[in-house]
């Protein structure tokens, strides 16, 4: 990974080596073996995850942002299992530059598809934790949630669940990959303009 | 047991509106996009005895593949066959009426109906009945194989169905609007392109609320505002679908009426033709700058050309009814109620079987994937949420017509060209006056429907 390009303008980084890393990562990480039990590392995982949801339920999304990593990627895939990005189109694939678009986006006031905006509260729960090998300064996790929208006047749910690459910082952590698997993933999508 | 019954259906007729009066010089009726009883007749009509894209020969490479989709709203599985023939069958056992596939893709040589065991073939026969001694005269006669559509013909990989046996060739319909079709195909190796998975959305509108934007340069740079500022967000100003700015219908972009309903925007005239510039158009993406670098240092002075085939070519190539091919994207509408439709963007990806892009096809693929992602999220979900609302606003029924007159009346400003084929300014709306007189045609004509077994 580059140190001399600044990830919220370039993308140097989302190069061959971190998406071969990517989609080998993010297969087969869920075992046994790697589960994690310490209650306070349990603990600290689930209090990022709920930090997330609150940010993004209280549309504090500069905030949200800081959460990552400043090199970090933002993925939906489009099937179950996820497949691979480098050949398959997602839901959505974001590095940091196409984040912040997304978030400069909406904060235009002219993404109509979020005008008014949705008014959301997200449920998250089921959190596990699981170790990385060879990597003892980041876990994953593994949650569920149920996030309930109210836009211009119709209530619906979207529910499914993330993954998280977690790499320590200081006393906590910062996200470095979120992989939002959709349960309705493969099915249209009616108005997927919200952060999910 | 005689052959033949007299369809219950065929005396009576659903209460209707006066078709013809639903479509005048300068508007349309509000009722084409809000009446259930003319949603039915055009699902037989316009999806059933007219060609209608079904799906693209890279889905079903090999014998025996298949994919399961909806011919306006009938189930169908578009199968090939063991001799390479591709069949659009209905998904609907011939016995009790059961879905015989309930999967959306994959390969069988044999259907099987869950409910009673019946089994066809990938080309629609009967194959086998449990016990057939219990069939006074046996199942053997060709009545009792799948339904299928009676054509089904592809052009250079796009597949398309009627259930109208007399209809014309589909080369002969498309007419026209192979020109630019034959465009898009051939920038690539090979001339030719695979599908990939979809963006897949919905929106709760009529599905001609899509067909009318599809080549509509009018609403680009108010309905798309937020995503040009973003593409634009780093002090550019040429990013993107820029050149809608200023006054568009001054500058050479055009919108091109070819018949049959079928049209299309073309803005290249609008980008300069050197190799690049396409390239340069594009905003920012994942993976942009190693992936780029990586193809530059293998492509040398090949490189910008390769890059081209990354972004969006310019143009919107829209074959009716549901075909609408948007930068790299094969868009396909599919109506689900009057006031439903699905709206799916099948990604599409180089093939390069020669090599004809010196090992770099992988990094391009990976680069057309992030530009394939960026309409549907930052742009397509504020034209939906556009349509969702004109249906919405529809619901004002004492105020009846919509209107399509941009354009007309100015003397010169829409041209007839000596191949037939109208031409207009990049926002006029000559496309949506001509194509609903074809949708009317159609609608008013008694329809030619007959199922093949």
């Amino acid at each position: 990974m580059s140190e001399t390009h600044d990830p919220a303008t370039s993308s140097w980084y989302l190069d061959g080596a971190f998406h071969h890393w990517l989609v080998e990562t993010f297969r087969d990480w869920r075992t046994d073996g790697r589960e994690i039990h310490d209650q306070g590392t349990r603990d600290s995982c689930r209090r990022l995850l709920e930090r997330e949801a609150r940010l993004l339920d209280e549309w504090r999304l500069g905030d949200w942002l800081a959460m990552f990593a400043p090199e970090c990627v933002c993925w939906a895939p489009s099937t179950d299992p996820a497949g691979d990005p480098r050949r398959e189109i997602a839901v959505l694939f974001d590095d940091r530059r196409r984040m912040e678009d997304r978030v400069y986006r909406l904060e235009t006031d002219y993404a109509w598809s979020q005008q008014p905006r949705a008014r959301t509260i997200r449920m998250v729960t089921n959190v596990e934790v699981f170790a990385v090998p060879d990597e003892g300064d980041a876990l994953m996790t593994r949650s569920t949630f149920l996030t309930t929208e109210l836009r211009d006047g119709e209530l619906r749910r979207i529910s499914g669940w993330n993954a998280h690459y977690l790499r320590r910082k200081g006393d906590g952590w910062e996200i470095v990959v979120r992989q939002t698997n959709l349960i309705e993933c493969d099915l249209p999508l009616r108005n997927p303009s919200l952060i999910l | 047991m005689p052959l033949e019954y007299p369809s219950p259906l065929a005396a009576g007729s659903p209460a209707l509106p006066d078709l013809e009066a639903l479509v005048a010089e300068d508007r349309v009726h509000r009722l084409i996009y809000t009446d259930p009883a003319i949603f039915e007749i055009e699902m037989q009509r316009i999806f059933g005895a007219n060609w209608v894209y079904v799906g693209h020969e890279s889905q079903i490479p090999a014998p025996h593949d298949f994919v399961t989709a909806k011919l306006g709203l009938r189930p169908v599985i578009l199968s090939r066959g063991a001799d390479g023939g591709i069949h659009l069958l209905f998904n609907r056992c011939t016995h009790r009426g059961s879905t015989v596939c309930r999967k959306a893709k994959g390969s069988a040589k044999l259907f099987q109906c869950a409910y009673h065991g019946w089994t066809y073939r990938s080309d629609g026969t009967l194959n086998s009945v449990p016990w057939p001694e219990g069939y006074a005269e046996g199942v053997n006669d060709s009545r009792f194989n799948l339904a299928q559509a009676p054509r089904v013909e592809s052009y250079r990989g796009f597949i398309f169905a009627t259930l109208n046996p007399e209809a014309a060739p589909v080369t002969d319909w498309l007419g026209h609007i192979r020109e630019p079709l034959d465009d898009w195909l051939d920038r690539h190796p090979g001339g030719k392109i695979e599908l990939c998975e979809a963006n897949r959305l919905k929106f709760k509108g009529n599905w001609k609320l899509a067909y009318d934007n599809s080549a509509d340069g009018y609403h680009v740079v108010f309905s798309h505002r937020s995503l040009l500022m973003t593409e634009n967000r780093f002090n550019t100003d040429n990013k993107g679908m820029t050149y809608y700015k200023n006054r568009p219908d001054d500058g050479p972009i055009h919108v091109r009426y070819t018949g049959n309903g079928h049209h299309y925007k073309d803005k290249r005239p609008a980008m300069d033709k050197r190799p690049g510039a396409l390239w340069e158009s594009e905003g920012a993406h994942p993976g942009m700058e190693p992936h780029e670098a990586e193809i530059r240092a293998k492509l040398g002075d090949k490189a910008d050309a390769a890059l081209d085939l990354v972004s969006a070519p310019p143009m919107n190539i829209n074959v009716f009814p549901n075909l609408l091919i948007l930068g790299n994207h094969i868009q396909v509408l599919q109506p689900v109620s009057v006031n439903e439709t699905d709206s799916t963007w099948y990604g599409t990806r180089i093939v390069d079987t020669e090599n004809e892009l010196g090992g770099t096809v992988d990094a391009l693929n990976l680069l057309r994937m992030r530009t394939q992602e960026s309409f549907p999220n930052f742009g397509e979900v504020d034209d939906l949420t556009n349509f969702e609302q004109i249906q919405r606003g529809l619901e004002a029924f004492e105020d009846e017509w919509v209107y399509m007159h941009r354009g007309l009346g100015i003397p010169g400003r829409v041209r007839e060209l000596e191949d037939g084929t109208i031409t207009g300014p990049a926002t006029d709306e000559v496309f949506m006056r001509r194509y609903i007189r074809e949708w009317q045609r159609l609608m008013t004509a008694e329809p030619v429907i007959a199922l093949k077994r």
